[in-house]
């Protein structure tokens, strides 16, 4: 037999270079395979990191890496057809380091990323795409790549292999993902000066803000839109549900135009140049979609296992965490020299005792009843920008008159059940 | 913004054979939906006038939307290019 390796880990995003990294740091033999050019070259997002979880495998990560800005501002826009009504928490705390987040982008983070799991001892092989999964005698045994003689033997693999999940699908750990579990997010890179993103989003130097959007700009579906500021560029995107997207008709980009071209959006952008056009997919299915974590031989980490926490829209933390407590599990797998199913059910433990799991587990009613109940992305916005719009406006009329027009407007709106319906549904959505 | 605009300012290292095939050309043309024609984020599908589907793999953004959208028919067989070929994200 050719080369054997302690374990292998399929993909080099944050799930799979935190499980190389915790792996080589225990002396094991790993190798990561990665299909882009170099690692962060085929992924994808918004996006925010935050601070935790990567500290916890790389103290004062943030003296190297290569991060945007700090985020001191996080906001939340409800937004209608012309108007917009926000949210927005801002404080000296978090303008205080360590930082709670930053923003980042994926092209560069994950080459260095890898990079400090390169140098603890990992191989990282790139340009290389892994085809298959050796599986003998019911175990999984090693990858077939694309290369000539591309076979890589483990006594264990770990998919850290994105939303997709296409090995653990053929292996038979899931179906195929259903299209309500899923959202296309497509983004761009807008290139503007320092200076007028500073000025635009009232920051000083380093200092960043993350806007997070819901209402008309998804026209009706469910999905939200983000603008995250970077040093000399935002990132813009807006996400939806496949299933949404579908029976729309609309067009991804349409989309993104539309965003673009709100009145409440276009002068946050006014001028900016679109330096990147992308697409993603984002596992929207939450806890109840999870799919089993292990085969024999086999852990599966990061998206690829759907860890994502769609309400806090955090990922990349659930990723980093996962792909950590994988490795845990293979490493006592090793020691026991079992890497039956049975061994390696302590990844579920850990999981289940992390934030990953108890979070995922509190908001499990959320993609359910927010796929069925569109009105939060469509009524409620209108609704609060007619009201704020009706009790600002001076027109003689009295302000209490104007509070039972705004009640009435909801009722018409939403009809007092419905109303009463979507509180209770919203609490145990979030509860 | 045309998405030809869009799409001309990533970058993209073509391979020379298609990593997205329709699997039996003959069932688009009773699919009444064609989602794959709208839904794809970089138009990699377009709907000839004989209605069939064109597949112009060069632009693929390599998000998975057309294989889980293609649900009734599963008509796409779908893959990611080989290693180090397709899209290139340099800040993704
Ligand atoms: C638009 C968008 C915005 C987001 N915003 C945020 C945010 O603000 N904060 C946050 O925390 N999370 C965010 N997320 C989620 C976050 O990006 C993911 O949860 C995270 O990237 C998952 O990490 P991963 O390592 O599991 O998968 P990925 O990052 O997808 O990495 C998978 C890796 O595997 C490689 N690969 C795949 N298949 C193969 C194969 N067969 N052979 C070899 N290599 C392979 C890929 O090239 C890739 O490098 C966002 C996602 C999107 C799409
Ligand atoms: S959705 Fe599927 S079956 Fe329908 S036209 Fe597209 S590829 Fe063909
Ligand atoms: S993977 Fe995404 S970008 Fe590529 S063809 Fe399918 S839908 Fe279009």
């Amino acid at each position: 037999m050719k080369d054997k390796f302690d374990c292998i880990v399929v993909g080099a995003g944050p799930a799979g270079i935190s499980a190389a990294l915790t792996l080589v740091r225990a002396g094991l033999k790993t190798v990561v395979i990665e299909r882009g050019e170099y690692p962060g070259t085929k992924n994808v997002m918004g996006g925010i990191l935050y601070t935790r979880p990567l500290e916890e495998l790389i103290p004062e990560f943030w003296k190297e890496a290569p991060l945007e800005r700090h985020i001191i501002e996080q906001r939340v826009m409800l937004v209608s057809k012309d108007a917009s009504t926000s949210f927005s928490y801002k404080s000296k705390q978090l303008d205080e380091p360590p930082y709670n987040s930053y923003s980042i982008m994926r092209a560069t983070f994950d080459r260095w990323f890898a990079s400090k799991a390169e140098s603890a001892g990992a191989i990282i092989i790139n340009e290389t795409l892994v085809e298959s999964l050796i599986v003998e005698n019911d175990k999984v045994i090693g990858v077939r790549t694309g290369r000539a003689d591309g076979e890589l033997y483990a006594d264990l693999v770990i998919d850290a292999e994105g939303v997709n999940s296409i090995l653990a699908r053929d292996l038979g750990l899931h179906p195929e993902i259903p299209e309500h579990n899923v959202a296309l997010a497509v983004k761009e890179i807008l290139a503007l000066p320092r200076e007028v993103i500073e000025a635009r989003f009232n920051l000083k130097a380093e200092q960043g803000t993350a806007i997070e959007l819901v209402g008309d700009i998804s026209a009706g579906m469910m999905g939200i839109g983000f603008i995250y500021t970077n040093k000399e560029s935002l990132s813009l995107g807006i996400g939806c549900l496949i299933s949404d997207l579908r029976k729309s008709g609309m067009q991804p980009y349409d989309l993104l135009d539309r965003f673009k071209e709100h009145p409440m959006i276009q002068p946050l952008i006014e001028g900016a140049q679109t330096k990147e056009y992308s697409a993603h997919l984002i596992p929207e299915g939450g806890y109840r979609a999870i799919p089993p974590l292990c085969a024999d031989g086999f852990l599966v980490a990061g998206d690829a296992a759907g860890l994502v926490n769609s309400v806090h829209r955090e990922g990349s933390n659930l990723a980093i965490t996962s792909g950590r407590l994988a490795a845990q599990t293979v490493i006592e797998a090793k020691k026991k020299n079992d890497f039956t199913c049975r061994a390696l059910s302590l990844y579920k433990k850990l999981l289940d005792q992390s934030f990953v799991m108890k979070d995922l587990k509190k908001y499990r009613n959320f993609p359910a009843i927010m796929e069925k109940n569109k009105h939060f992305f469509t009524t409620y916005p209108s609704l609060l920008s007619d009201s704020a719009y009706e009790m600002i406006k001076v027109d003689g009329v009295p302000k209490k008159t104007k509070q039972w027009k705004i009640i009435k407007n909801f009722i018409k709106g939403r009809s007092l059940w419905g109303l009463v319906k979507d509180g209770f549904n919203l609490l145990r959505a979030i509860g | 913004m045309r998405i030809e605009d869009r799409l001309f300012a990533d970058r993209f290292r073509a391979d020379t054979k298609s990593h997205l095939k329709i699997i039996d050309p003959k069932i688009c043309h009773k699919c009444s939906g064609k989602q794959c024609t709208y839904a794809c984020p970089a138009k990699v599908y377009t709907q000839e006038e004989d209605g069939s589907v064109r597949v112009a793999y060069e632009g693929c953004l390599e998000c998975g939307t057309c294989r889980i959208i293609c649900q009734e028919y599963k008509n796409i067989n779908w893959a990611y290019p080989r290693g180090g070929f397709g899209i290139l994200f340099k800040f993704g």
